[in-house]
Parts: C-alpha cells; sequence; structure tokens
C-alpha cells in the first residue's frame, strides 16, 4: 500500500488546487456553478490542445482527470486521435466519441435514479 | 452624499457579514481532493484486476459518477456540497450531481420535457460549449496537419 502513497498525494494535492480555483472564482467573482463547469471544460480543451494539460495527467493521475478540467483535455485528445485515424472527419466525431462514457454514464444513471428515488422534500 | 456605484459597493462591503472564504476555500481543497484520491484509488483496483492504465481512468470516472448519482438520490450529496463548495462541483461528480439531481427536482414535470430536457439544464451548455472548443481546436490540428 505504501508504495501508492505519492501518487495518492499528488492526486489530493493538484486536485484538490483544482478545486480551490473553482471555490475562488464562486467567492469572488460570482460565477454560477453552470459557468463554472462550462468554463473548466473549455479550459481543458485549451490546456490539453497546447499540450499542457496531457503532462498534468501523467504527474498527477486522477487528480487531474477528475476534475471537469480533465473532461476537456479528454475532448481535445479524442479530436486528436480521431483526426490522425480519419482525417478531416474527425474534428466532428472525436469529441463525442472520447465523452461518450461519461456523457452516457450520467445520463443513464440519472434517468434510473430519478425512477428509483422519491425528490427531496422542499422546504 | 451622492451615491456612485464604487462608493455603493463599498456600503455593501461594509454591511456584509464576514464571509468565511478561508473555510470554504479550504474546505473545497479538502473534499475536492479527497474525491480525486478516491478516483486514483479506483484506477490502481481496475489496474490491479488487468485493465490498461487509460481504461482505468476513463472506468475510475464511471465508477465515480455513478456513486455521486447514488449520493444525489439519496440527497447527500447535497448535503456534503452546502459544506464542500466547488470540491464536489469542479469534478466529474459535480456533473454527474447536475444530471441527476435535476432529473429527480423535475420528474414531476414529465418524463419527456420535465425529467428528460432538464436533466441537460447544466450539462447541455457544458456539452455544447466542450464539443465546440473541440472542434475548433480540432480544425486548427487539422490544418497544421496540411502543413
Amino acid at each position: 500500500m505504501l508504495e501508492f502513497f505519492p501518487a495518492f498525494l499528488k492526486a489530493f494535492l493538484v486536485g484538490g488546487l483544482l478545486c480551490a480555483i473553482g471555490q475562488l472564482l464562486i467567492d469572488f467573482t460570482k460565477f454560477t456553478p453552470a459557468r463554472i463547469l462550462t468554463g473548466y471544460v473549455v479550459t481543458g480543451v485549451f490546456l490539453g490542445g497546447i499540450g499542457l494539460y496531457p503532462k498534468l495527467v501523467e504527474f498527477a493521475g486522477a487528480g487531474a482527470s477528475v476534475p471537469l478540467l480533465g473532461f476537456g483535455n479528454l475532448l481535445a485528445k479524442g479530436v486528436r486521435d480521431a483526426i490522425d485515424q480519419q482525417g478531416f472527419l474527425g474534428i466532428f466525431t472525436g469529441g463525442f466519441t472520447a465523452a461518450a462514457g461519461g456523457i452516457a454514464a450520467a445520463l443513464f444513471f440519472s434517468l434510473l435514479a430519478a425512477l428509483l428515488f422519491k425528490p427531496k422534500e422542499k422546504n | 452624499m451622492e451615491l456612485t456605484p464604487q462608493t455603493y459597493s463599498q456600503l455593501v462591503k461594509e454591511a456584509s457579514p464576514p464571509s468565511p472564504h478561508a473555510k470554504n476555500i479550504s474546505m473545497a481543497f479538502f473534499i475536492g481532493g479527497g474525491i480525486c484520491v478516491l478516483g486514483q484509488a479506483f484506477i490502481y483496483l481496475y489496474m490491479g484486476l488487468g485493465v490498461p492504465k487509460e481504461t482505468a481512468s476513463g472506468m475510475a470516472s464511471i465508477t465515480l459518477v455513478l456513486l455521486a448519482v447514488i449520493l444525489t438520490g439519496l440527497n447527500t450529496y447535497d448535503r456534503i456540497a452546502k459544506v464542500a463548495g466547488a470540491g464536489t462541483l469542479v469534478p466529474i461528480t459535480g456533473f454527474a450531481n447536475s444530471m441527476s439531481a435535476a432529473a429527480l427536482d423535475f420528474k414531476s414535470e414529465g418524463f419527456i420535457l420535465g425529467l428528460g430536457a432538464k436533466m441537460f439544464i447544466i450539462a447541455g451548455p457544458v456539452i455544447v460549449y466542450g464539443i465546440s472548443a473541440s472542434i475548433l481546436y480540432g480544425f486548427v490540428y487539422w490544418l497544421l496537419g496540411q502543413l
């Protein structure tokens, strides 16, 4: 278990820092949650595109891939891989291909949850 | 005294109770970091089962999504989010929570235009701008490849 400790520590520090930046934005800019999420994904596409974010993922693992910046990075990687394989068409297929797992899972589990659970009481 | 926007915001600042920024930010740090550690643990778990690293990372994210949706259904996620702020918003679990919470809340407005449509009230813009940004990037990447 001890051999995993450095990786866990890096995931904790980098992931925590990326969340703390989000909290700074909420506290000091009045950004809504929707804007923060959208901004993180778009920024992740940019940081992934210029090749910076893959290095952070290499360093911090889930600390970089779990925050939504990592989702943006995944979109950029998907587009890059798809263009390498399919050429021009990949511009349009790569993003959704890479994002498919996360979006489909969130969508389907949310539907199941809405069927299984009762909505919370409004007070 | 003349009330300019500057003096007004100064007055608002003085009248507002001191907001616990330091506490908010450290809670976001610890809980957000904790969620990422959990993600890392799932990556190692799946790699231990023989799954390649990148697939393991994707599976770990989907596992976190599932956990977030279950906790949302149990109304636990919202309770943690009240304390964690961006710590539960910024990770992929926050994206999953935005969909499942909306699905639950708007079920009463019907399955099509309630649950089905409102599920995307936050996830929709994330997908629209995320995919569009990826297409712009892809176009630049493709162009550079033509040189």
